[in-house]
C-alpha cells in the first residue's frame, strides 16, 4: 500500500501543511471523541495513553470490548496535538469500530498506512502523528490482556540496544524516522551523538530501511 | 459542529511574516515596469534617467538612517542583507580573528550563517536573552574577546515583539574599541522588523551594519538594504557587473527600489501615530483575551512600554491546546497568525525564540501570534474574539491535557 506521494503540502521551509478534504473534515468533525471529564464517568474496559517523543504531542484512547466475540464495541479518545494527530486518530476510531467493530487480532493488524490511505494521504513530516493513535490504540489492547488475564498475549515492544557505546535502540531509531532521518548522519544528528561503534553501523542502516519502508515505503 | 455565526473571509494579522504593499507604493513603482525599464548602466539618454531616479532613491533612503548615500547597499531581501553582513565581514576580516557574537533569538537568516562559518572554522557565542527576550549589553560586552570581529543583534524580534538595548549595546562595544584601540568588533543589527516602527538613524544607534526590507513595511518582496559605515569593508557574495558600488553585482530592481524607498518614508512618516493606534489596539486585544479565555500566559516583554515591545505584536500561550490545530481552526474563520508550536515546524521542535526564554515546551506549544497593522481595526479585534474562545473551548474538550491537573506524559 502506497501513500499518496503528491499530497505533502509543506513549503519550502516546512513550515505549512496542506491537509486533504478527508482530514479537514475529520480535523473539524472529530468523530469518537470522549469529552474532557467525561472519562469519568465512561466505563472503559480498558484504556491507553502515549505521549509522543517528536514533538510533545498526547493521546489516550479507551476501548470497550466483547468479551464473547473479542469485537470492538467502542473506541473513545482524546488528543493534545495538531490537526493530523486528531484526524488520524478520528480515522483510526471509526476504523475499528464500523460493521461492528473490528476483532482485537484484526485491529491489532492495523498498520499506519492504512490510516493514512483512509485520509486522503499525509505530509510526509506528520506521518508521526498517525503513528501516536494507532500506538494508543495497541497499549489499550494490551490493557484489555493484562485485565483479562491474558498475560500471553501481549505485545511489547520492547527496546532492543543496538549500539553500546551510543545506547542506542532500535526504538531510538524508529522514533528518529519518524522525525525524518534517512540516514547515519541524520540519525546521528537527532539523537545528538557521535559516531556510532562501527560494528554497528550495519544494522543501524539495516533498521533505518527497515522502518522507511515501514512508513513510508 | 457548532459554529454557525457568519464568517469573514479575510482578517489578516501576521504582519510580522509579509505585508501587503501601500497604495502609493504600488503607483511609486508602476512607471518602471514598462515606461522607465532600462538599465542604469546603460548610456543613453533614457537610462540616464533612470539612474538619477536610483541615485535619488539612495539619497532619500539614506536620509532616514541619516548616512551618507554611498552607504546605502541594494539587495534582494532581508535575508540577502543579512547574509552580505555576516559572510561579508567574516570573509574579508578573518585574518584579525575568527569570532562571532551573537543572540539565541536572531532569525534564521542570522543563525543559518553563523552556523555556516562554524563550519568554516569560526566560532559563534549564541547569547541567552532573559525570559522577555532582552539581551544584556553587559552580557555582549562579556563576550566579546581580542578574536571577535563582529557582533549582530537583532533590533526587534519578530516573534515577541522585544526591542533590544540597540544603543547601549552599541556603546559598550564603542568603549571596548577606545580601550582597545581596535576597530573590531563591528557591529551589525537586523532591522527587519523594526523598520515600521522604531528610529533607523545610525549614529544614534551606534552601528556599522544594519539591514531592512521592503516586504515587512508596506513595500514589495524581493528588494531589500545593507546600511555599511564607509571605512567597513566587505566580502562581496555576487560577483559581475560590479553595481552597487562593487559590492553587490546584479542590474539593479529599479521598481523595488522605488518601491522599497517609497515605503520606507511612508511609513517613517507615519510611525508614532500608528505605533500609538497599533499600541491600543493590540492592548485591547490582550485585555479581551484575558477576560474571555482563562489558563492563557504572555510572551515577551510586558505591553505597558512602547520602548521595550514593537506595538504590533502580541504573542501569547493558550495552555492544553495545541498551536496547529488552533491556526487551522482559525483559518476556517478567514483568521490569519501564526504559532510557535513544535506540530509546525519541520524539526518538530517549538519555536527556538520562546525555547530560548525558558517558556517550557507545553507552553510553546499553544502559543499564538498575532502582529497588527495598517489594515486592522477594533472590528477584526472583537471578530477573533467572537471565535477564539469557542475554538479553545472546542480544543480543551478534546485535550488529555490540563496542566496543573494531570500531568503531560513527557514531563512523567
Ligand atoms: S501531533 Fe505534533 S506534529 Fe502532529
Amino acid at each position: 500500500m502506497k501513500i499518496n506521494k503528491k499530497i505533502d503540502g509543506r513549503d519550502a521551509q516546512g513550515n505549512t501543511w496542506l491537509y486533504s478534504d478527508i482530514v479537514k473534515d475529520h480535523f473539524f468533525n472529530p468523530r469518537n471523541i470522549l469529552f474532557y471529564g467525561e472519562e469519568e464517568i465512561y466505563e472503559a474496559d480498558a484504556s491507553g495513553r502515549v505521549g509522543s517523543p517528536a514533538c510533545g504531542d498526547e493521546m489516550v484512547v479507551w476501548l470497550k470490548i466483547d468479551p464473547k466475540t473479542e469485537k470492538i464495541k467502542e473506541c473513545k479518545w482524546q488528543t493534545f496535538g495538531c490537526g493530523s494527530a486528531i484526524a488520524s486518530t478520528s480515522v483510526m476510531s471509526e476504523i475499528v469500530t464500523e460493521n461492528n467493530g473490528l476483532t482485537i487480532d484484526q485491529a491489532l493488524k492495523i498498520k499506519p498506512q492504512d490510516i493514512m490511505e483512509r485520509l486522503g494521504g499525509l505530509p510526509a513530516q506528520k506521518v508521526h502523528c498517525s503513528v501516536l493513535g494507532d500506538k494508543a490504540l495497541r497499549m489499550a489492547i494490551n490493557d484489555w490482556f493484562r485485565k483479562t488475564g491474558q498475560h500471553q498475549r501481549i505485545v511489547v515492544e520492547g527496546a532492543k540496544i543496538i549500539d553500546e557505546k551510543l545506547r542506542i535502540t532500535d526504538r531510538d531509531i524508529e522514533e528518529a524516522v519518524l522525525e525524518g532521518a534517512r540516514n547515519l548522519e541524520d540519525i546521528q544528528k537527532k539523537l545528538k551523538v557521535g559516531v556510532a561503534s562501527p560494528e554497528a553501523i550495519p544494522e543501524i542502516e539495516q533498521l533505518i530501511r527497515f522502518y522507511t519502508e515501514k512508513y513510508y515505503g | 459542529m457548532f459554529f454557525n455565526k457568519k464568517k469573514k473571509s479575510f482578517v489578516y494579522l501576521d504582519h510580522a511574516a509579509t505585508t501587503y504593499i501601500d497604495e502609493r507604493v504600488k503607483q511609486a513603482m508602476e512607471p518602471f515596469w514598462i515606461k522607465e525599464f532600462t538599465n542604469p548602466s546603460s548610456l543613453y539618454a533614457p537610462a540616464l534617467k533612470v539612474k538619477g531616479f536610483l541615485s535619488e532613491a539612495r539619497k532619500k533612503v539614506a536620509k532616514i538612517l541619516q548616512a551618507l548615500p554611498d552607504n546605502i547597499i541594494f539587495t534582494s531581501g532581508g535575508t540577502e542583507s543579512n547574509n552580505l553582513a555576516i559572510f561579508g565581514i567574516a570573509r574579508k576580516y578573518q585574518n584579525q580573528g575568527k569570532h562571532i557574537v551573537t543572540s539565541k533569538i536572531e532569525h534564521q537568516a542570522v543563525l543559518r550563517c553563523c552556523e555556516q562559518l562554524e563550519k568554516e572554522g569560526f566560532t559563534v557565542t549564541y547569547l541567552e536573552p532573559d525570559s522577555e527576550g532582552f539581551i544584556s549589553p553587559k552580557k555582549v560586552l562579556s563576550a566579546i574577546t581580542p578574536e571577535t570581529i563582529l557582533v549582530t543583534i537583532m533590533y526587534a524580534n519578530n516573534e515577541i515583539g522585544t526591542i533590544e538595548p540597540i544603543v547601549e549595546i552599541g556603546k559598550e562595544i564603542l568603549k571596548w574599541r577606545k580601550e582597545k584601540n581596535t576597530v573590531f568588533p563591528y557591529f551589525h543589527t537586523d532591522a527587519c522588523q523594526a523598520a515600521g516602527a522604531l528610529e533607523l538613524a545610525v549614529e544614534k544607534l551606534h552601528v556599522d551594519l544594519l539591514t531592512f526590507n521592503g516586504s515587512k513595511i508596506y513595500g514589495p518582496k524581493g528588494v531589500g538594504v545593507l546600511y555599511k559605515r564607509r571605512g567597513v569593508e566587505i566580502q562581496p557574495l555576487f560577483f559581475g557587473g560590479g553595481q552597487e558600488m562593487g559590492q553587490r553585482s546584479g542590474t539593479e530592481n529599479i521598481s523595488g527600489i522605488i518601491g522599497l524607498t517609497k515605503a520606507l518614508e511612508l511609513v517613517q512618516d507615519n510611525r508614532l501615530a500608528e505605533n500609538k493606534r497599533l499600541f491600543n489596539l493590540r492592548n485591547y486585544f490582550w485585555e479581551q483575551v484575558q477576560t474571555k479565555i482563562n489558563k492563557v500566559k504572555l510572551n515577551g516583554p510586558k505591553l505597558e512600554d512602547e520602548l521595550l515591545r514593537l506595538p504590533n505584536n502580541l504573542n501569547f500561550s493558550i495552555l492544553d491546546v495545541e498551536g496547529e490545530a488552533l491556526l487551522l481552526y482559525l483559518d476556517n474563520y478567514g483568521i490569519c497568525c501564526s504559532t510557535g508550536s513544535a506540530c509546525t515546524s519541520a524539526s518538530l521542535e517549538p519555536s527556538h525564540v520562546l525555547s530560548a526564554c525558558g517558556l517550557p515546551y507545553e507552553y510553546s506549544h499553544g502559543s499564538l501570534r498575532f502582529s497588527l497593522g495598517h489594515c486592522n481595526t477594533k472590528a477584526d479585534i472583537d471578530y477573533v474574539m467572537e471565535y477564539l474562545p469557542e475554538i479553545v473551548e472546542k480544543l480543551r474538550k478534546i485535550s488529555p491535557v490540563n496542566l496543573g491537573v494531570v500531568q503531560h506524559a513527557k514531563y512523567k
